[in-house]
């Protein structure tokens, strides 16, 4: 998930940041965000404007305005789009596929959701899992499913899995990878089940088993030791688990517990939280301090000085 | 960047503004367009600039040059000019706002849904062009 940092300050400061503390002052007040491919979202992200009827501005735009004032503010950086860590996989077994992911989002070095969805849906038998830049995962797949939908009602026939990996591919590839998503899609059709490996520039690869995002070497690890061709639901569960765990317990972007989603030819089944290698920390007591904890040091008190320039009364008509 | 590829990244279109007597910000739309800055005008903001603007017509040039190495050279003109262009000649006055949805439909755009649908809907635009020169512009009595 990406959120600007929280500017700790209640009371409303000087109008322009001053000094560290007021990095994320004006903007991060504002709820601005980096314009770097935002929305549609991950839309956030995604931001670019399109074959309009006239040419309008766009949010690109903001992007000037972004280098400008850091340009001429001091001490004053945009917030940035963050790579969130993840740790998703996915294989291929018997009956269909299975697409398994960590509940981590972080954004630096805090973790902004120790619970969020990195399974998404695009159609009843193809699931789709978002590694990169949270808002762009989202908005990515979530364009891709209303498409599928449409794409589906037109063509009066079940999507595929294939459709969705190239309708995805071509939206990245137009983006150029400032779309910053990388997808795991896995589904079944009527040529079988099948997992594909989306990357953020627009390529692909077709493969029995995968994982991507920064606990993917930890994942891969486990998967390459121990897959199988043709495993039975129990083991290729059991395996998945394994590798998301791994990737969780040695990655420090990955965290959480695991969701999975099996997927065959009947339908697909969602498995939230299917596993918590972790337990939640217990607080030892409570964290609440009286007013006056904090000694106040010094306090300084500049008043803003207003000069009148021009008063001008307009008499209002009242009848 | 480098000053050498600046050329190449000119944007193919530069608005002329008009000098007005009375400031120079008279003529220019603050609230929409920002601080006056010759840079912006002249070279693109983002990298994805002059691909996006660009996209559809590059996209069509591409699929119909495809097109007519495959199929001859009828069948992009006549998707190009057949029912598009008979399309284009009722339309509206200029200045009305029109949903467009034959053109939308000849190209299918009203089976997928993109980012350029949920912001900046032309029904709901604020501007408005002057309808009287808009029509005699049409016209070519301008």
């Amino acid at each position: 998930m990406l959120s600007p940092k929280a500017s700790g300050t209640d009371t409303p400061g000087p109008l322009f940041p001053v000094g560290a503390e007021g990095r994320q002052g004006v903007l991060g007040d504002l709820g601005c965000q980096a314009p770097a491919a935002r929305r549609g979202r991950g839309w956030d992200v995604v931001g670019g404007c399109d074959a309009a009827p006239e040419p309008q501005p766009g949010p690109l735009h903001s992007v000037s305005r972004n280098a400008s004032l850091e340009r001429v503010l001091p001490g004053f950086r945009i917030p940035r789009a963050h790579k969130t860590g993840t740790t998703i996989a996915g294989l291929v077994f018997r009956d269909g596929v299975i697409l398994g992911a960590d509940t981590r989002a972080t954004n630096d070095s805090v973790v902004m959701d120790k619970n969020c969805e990195k399974i998404h849906f695009i159609a009843p038998k193809i699931y789709c899992c978002g590694a990169g830049v949270a808002a762009d995962a989202e908005m990515t797949t979530r364009m891709a499913a209303s498409n599928m939908e449409l794409h589906s009602l037109s063509t009066g026939r079940e999507p595929r899995v294939t459709t969705v990996t190239r309708l995805l591919r071509q939206t990245l590839f137009r983006y150029r990878g400032h779309v910053g998503a990388s997808l795991l899609v896995g589904g079944v059709d009527f040529s079988g089940p099948q997992l594909y490996s989306v990357h953020p520039h627009g390529s692909y690869s077709r493969l029995p088993f995968t994982a991507l995002g920064s606990g993917q070497d930890a994942a891969l690890a486990v998967l390459e030791d121990r897959f199988q061709p043709n495993m039975t639901l129990e083991a290729a569960q059991e395996l998945l688990v394994e590798a998301i765990t791994a990737g969780i317990l040695g990655d420090l972007g990955s965290g959480g517990s695991v969701d999975a989603c099996v997927i065959t030819g009947t339908g697909a089944k969602l498995l939230r939280t299917l596993s918590s290698p972790t337990k939640p920390t217990e607080r030892p007591s409570q964290y609440y301090f009286a007013p006056g904890t904090t000694a106040v040091q010094s306090q300084t008190v500049k008043p803003l000085t207003l000069e009148l320039l021009e008063e001008t009364v307009q008499a209002m008509e009242v009848e | 960047m480098n000053a050498r590829g600046l050329g190449s990244q000119l944007k193919d279109s530069i608005p002329v503004t008009e000098l007005s007597a009375s400031g120079p910000f008279e003529q220019h739309d603050l609230l929409r367009k920002g601080l006056l800055c010759v840079k912006n005008e002249l070279l693109p903001s983002h990298p994805l600039e002059l691909s996006e603007k660009n996209f559809q017509l590059n996209q069509d040039k591409m699929n119909f040059s495809t097109l007519r190495n495959i199929q001859g050279l009828f069948a992009p003109l006549k998707l190009q000019m057949g029912d598009p262009w008979a399309v284009q000649q009722v339309q509206r006055l200029p200045f009305l706002p029109s949903s467009n949805l034959s053109l939308d439909i000849l190209r299918g755009n009203d089976e997928t849904i993109g980012f350029e649908d949920t912001p900046n809907d032309p029904s709901q635009s604020e501007l408005m062009g002057e309808p009287h020169l808009m029509v005699e512009y049409k016209l070519g009595l301008l």
